[in-house]
């Protein structure tokens, strides 16, 4: 039944985030869809490391099973940390396009990318 | 922003304590549980958040200065950067976890236990370099998130930014 | 339909086409290929750092330069929102 699902939900999540930044006209959901984008390759990266009947590779309370069979059947660790990475500099560059859309607006007092192209100060 | 009623500034005077204190727990035991110093700082700030929103940010911005803020978090990063700093003047590779396993007196270990191979209990004494950094990270991201909301909230509330 | 949608439609339909090709091809989902260095590191958390907790040892020991790369871009972040801001002090 799984047969390559995250991975194509991945590819929607993606596709959803780069047809919100090239067909619409408000910078904030031009906004929204590089924030989309950030959270399909985060996914991408999880789904990377997945080991068939695998728990998370901590030892604190973890199943007797997992213990005597030990790299076999705990999943990849290397890339959750790499993801936590990417989701922290996501986080920091979503506060500075934000807070550029402000003054943005507070320049136009628009925020059609169309009519913003156009006025010339 | 103006602050909201009565009703919830006294709820969110009540689960503010309950929230940091789950952050602090978070963070502290990320060398044991799930979490660690980004995670734990990202609940903090939450809950910080949910204080700034109560209370409305034109009275949270007359009392906090934004540059004590920005110092604390200038202070979390020196003080990653002075504990990857020691592990070089201690033994000679930068960012060595140098006290696992270093016994200061007879059977004091100063964060340097070494858990055997394969065991699944929790002893908090164990990883070394592990939860200073994990404060350090971790006061980092509060001090940050927070300063960066507080002053985006003031900036949007101001009369010459509506038009 | 103006030369700029067409040109969109046409970029967008040629992404989508090489993205679905590549999701199909990858590894099946549950069986990744080179798993040696994620072996090691399993086997030996406990008695390299000490934590029980792989990914934060990974995280902060084995590839600790990355997180101070990370707090850099922590750091840049909000000195830059601070900047932009900076008109604030009446």
């Amino acid at each position: 039944m799984i047969f390559n699902i995250p991975f194509i939900a991945v590819v929607a999540m993606i596709f959803i985030g780069l047809f919100a930044v090239l067909f619409k006209r408000n910078l904030i959901k031009i906004v929204l869809g590089i924030s989309i984008i950030e959270s399909g390759v985060n996914l991408f990266l999880i789904t990377l490391g997945y080991r068939e009947g695998g728990v998370a590779p901590i030892y604190t309370s973890a199943p007797s099973d997992a213990i005597t069979n030990t790299p076999g059947s705990m999943v990849l660790p290397v890339p959750q940390a790499l993801t936590l990475t990417s989701i922290v500099i996501g986080v920091a560059v979503l506060a500075l396009m934000l807070s550029l859309v402000m003054h943005i607006y507070k320049q136009y007092g628009t925020l059609n990318v169309r009519k913003i192209r156009r006025l010339k100060e | 922003m103006s602050e909201m009623s009565k009703i919830v500034r006294t709820i969110a005077n009540v689960s503010f304590p309950l929230i940091t204190i789950f952050g602090l727990y978070v963070i502290a035991h990320g060398h044991l549980t799930p979490g660690g110093g980004f995670q734990g700082g990202a609940v903090v700030a939450s809950g910080l958040i949910m204080l700034l929103v109560a209370y409305g940010s034109t009275w949270a911005f007359e009392r906090i200065k934004e540059k004590r803020l920005t110092s604390l978090e200038s202070l979390g990063a020196v003080w990653f950067i002075g504990v990857a700093f020691l592990g070089l003047f201690v033994s000679g590779i930068f960012f060595k976890n140098f006290l696992v396993g270093l016994k200061l007196f007879d059977n004091i270990t100063f964060f340097g236990d070494i858990p055997v191979v394969g065991s699944t209990l929790a002893n908090i004494n164990t990883a070394g370099v592990l939860p200073l950094m994990n404060f350090a990270v971790g006061l980092k991201v509060i001090a940050g998130l927070f300063a960066v909301v507080l002053v985006m909230a003031y900036a949007s509330s101001l009369k010459e930014w509506k038009k | 339909m103006s030369t700029r949608n067409i040109v969109a439609v046409l970029v967008f339909s040629i992404v989508a086409l090489f993205f679905v090709f590549s999701a199909l091809l990858i590894h099946p989902f549950g069986d990744p290929g080179a798993v040696k260095m994620d072996d090691h590191i399993i086997t030996n958390t406990q008695s390299e750092t000490g934590a029980n907790n792989g990914v934060t040892s990974i995280v902060f020991d084995y590839r600790g330069f990355d997180t101070l790369g990370e707090a850099t871009i922590l750091f840049a972040a909000v000195a830059s929102v601070m900047m932009v801001f900076r008109r604030l002090k009446k």
